[in-house]
């Protein structure tokens, strides 16, 4: 098994990345509440327009993220696809009126509604894939955790964050040589072996990892015990920067979009944007 | 809230990092596109041994992070894999392994593993689901009772086998005795 290609930091020289981490988070969280939210084609369409040119103003190539985006259509494809399966009539409910343009098979028929509805199902997803992308190939993270204590989150859970964060090359790495040792001595966990040879097998993998992590969680918490992590109410960061111009016009304009995107999406007492009626 | 203790914090951090990465290995079963995810295995061995603070926020940090650097965070099964931990947490908040591991133990935490995927894929996730994205609803808890029933058989089977490995590593009370002579 070769090392698992994630989607980690990747630094450039951009607007984007000069941004403090607290503006990024909380750009981050309203842009997501603000697509959970709405199902209006016109704000989606918005949102997905903004968030490519953001993409454009990072720096960060499409290739550098390539991998990432394959994933994402894996997924959007499958679900799609899932739907439409269970029910090839779901738009026409939601959307009140039937408009056939082709026939299948049986209940399979193609609806502009139904096509309508798949469109903004997928846009809902995807507006959101270059910021989140974004937030995580811009953001330094030996930052993140001065960001999440800056928004109010308890410096403790942040703390807990920035240890994830920190281990998870460390556990990665363990994970690699207790996999390699072990099918060096025959445990195989592919798709050669019986279901359950495979989950059982995986405990011989997973026992000494964990074992292990355990090791390193006495290890860590006598440390930071002794260096009296939590001892005082408040905790500062080396990391915090300043908030600047850009950063609270950058604030700014993700409220209104969410303000707006409320507005338009609950004007006319419906959630959804119905160009059929 | 009480505060968490310090080793607390580092048993989330570090277990989240557990979580995240056997979350991105993937190891196929006969049906397609579903993978044994071992993460909630761990998570299961975390929230007895750490409590379920501990459980819920290794389910959203971690959860969060694999979606992140996947396809975006997809919110209401991140939520649930938080609610999975914490129940499991709650089923087991007085369980001790000091005294060592019997059937009961094992059939208590394996309670608690079933109520918590039951509660958390089968509805917490997909009403989330239709609050969120609209989707039909037979799809939705079709989707949630399937990724529930594989990991409560993940669970039930590598999490138990996990504790019980565990157990006999800890060195039990009363265990030395007294060398005749």
């Amino acid at each position: 098994m070769a090392r698992i290609a994630i989607l980690s930091y990747i630094k450039r020289d951009s607007l984007v990345h000069e941004l403090t981490g607290r503006t990024k988070l909380l750009f981050f969280i309203a842009w997501s509440v603000a697509a959970m939210v709405t199902y209006d084609t016109r704000v989606l369409t918005c949102m997905l327009l903004i968030s490519i040119v953001i993409f454009k103003i990072s720096k960060v190539r499409v290739r550098d993220i390539s991998f990432v985006l394959g994933l994402a259509a894996i997924f959007l494809i499958m679900n799609n696809l899932f739907v439409y399966l269970f029910s090839p009539e779901y738009g026409v409910g939601l959307y009140e009126s039937r408009t056939v343009l082709v026939t299948i098979a049986g209940p399979y028929t193609i609806t502009a509604q139904q096509l309508f509805y798949h469109l903004n199902m997928t846009m809902k997803v995807i507006c959101v894939v270059p910021v989140a992308l974004l937030f995580i190939a811009c953001t330094d993270p030996s930052e993140f955790a001065a960001s999440l204590a800056s928004i109010g989150v308890s410096y403790r859970i942040g703390y807990a964050v920035s240890l994830a964060l920190r281990y998870i090359p460390d556990v990665q790495r363990e994970y690699h040589n207790i996999s390699q040792a072990q099918q060096a001595r025959g445990i195989d966990l592919s798709g050669k072996d019986k279901l359950f040879t495979r989950m059982k097998n995986s405990v011989a993998i997973l026992l000494p990892l964990v074992l292990s992590s355990l090791n390193r969680i006495e290890t860590v918490s006598n440390a930071m015990e002794l260096r009296g992590f939590g001892r005082n109410k408040k905790r500062t960061w080396y990391t915090l920067r300043k908030m600047q111009k850009n950063d609270w016009i950058v604030v700014a304009f993700v409220v209104a979009i969410l303000i707006i995107d409320m507005v338009v999406t609950f004007w006319d007492g419906s959630r959804y944007f119905n160009p059929f009626v | 809230m009480k505060k968490l203790s310090v080793k607390t914090v580092v048993a989330i951090g570090i277990g989240a990092a557990l979580f995240f990465v056997l979350g991105k290995i993937s190891i196929p079963t006969p049906v397609p596109n579903t993978y044994i995810s071992l993460q909630y295995a761990i998570q299961a061995v975390f929230a007895t041994l750490f409590g379920p603070i501990a459980g819920l926020l290794i389910g959203f940090i971690g959860h969060t992070l694999i979606d992140a650097t996947s396809y975006g965070p997809w919110w209401s099964w991140i939520i649930a894999s938080a609610c999975a931990g914490l129940i499991i947490g709650l089923g087991t908040l007085t369980m001790n392994f000091n005294d060592g591991l019997d059937a009961k133990k094992l059939l208590r935490f394996n309670i608690a593993q079933i109520v918590a995927h039951l509660l958390s894929w089968g509805i917490i996730a997909p009403c989330l689901d239709i609050l969120i994205y609209s989707e039909p609803v037979e799809k939705l808890f079709a989707q949630g009772l399937m990724a529930g029933a594989a990991n409560i058989v993940t669970t039930g089977v590598v999490g138990t086998l996990l504790l019980v490995a565990y157990a006999e590593t800890i060195v039990k009370r009363g265990s030395l005795n007294k060398e005749e002579d």
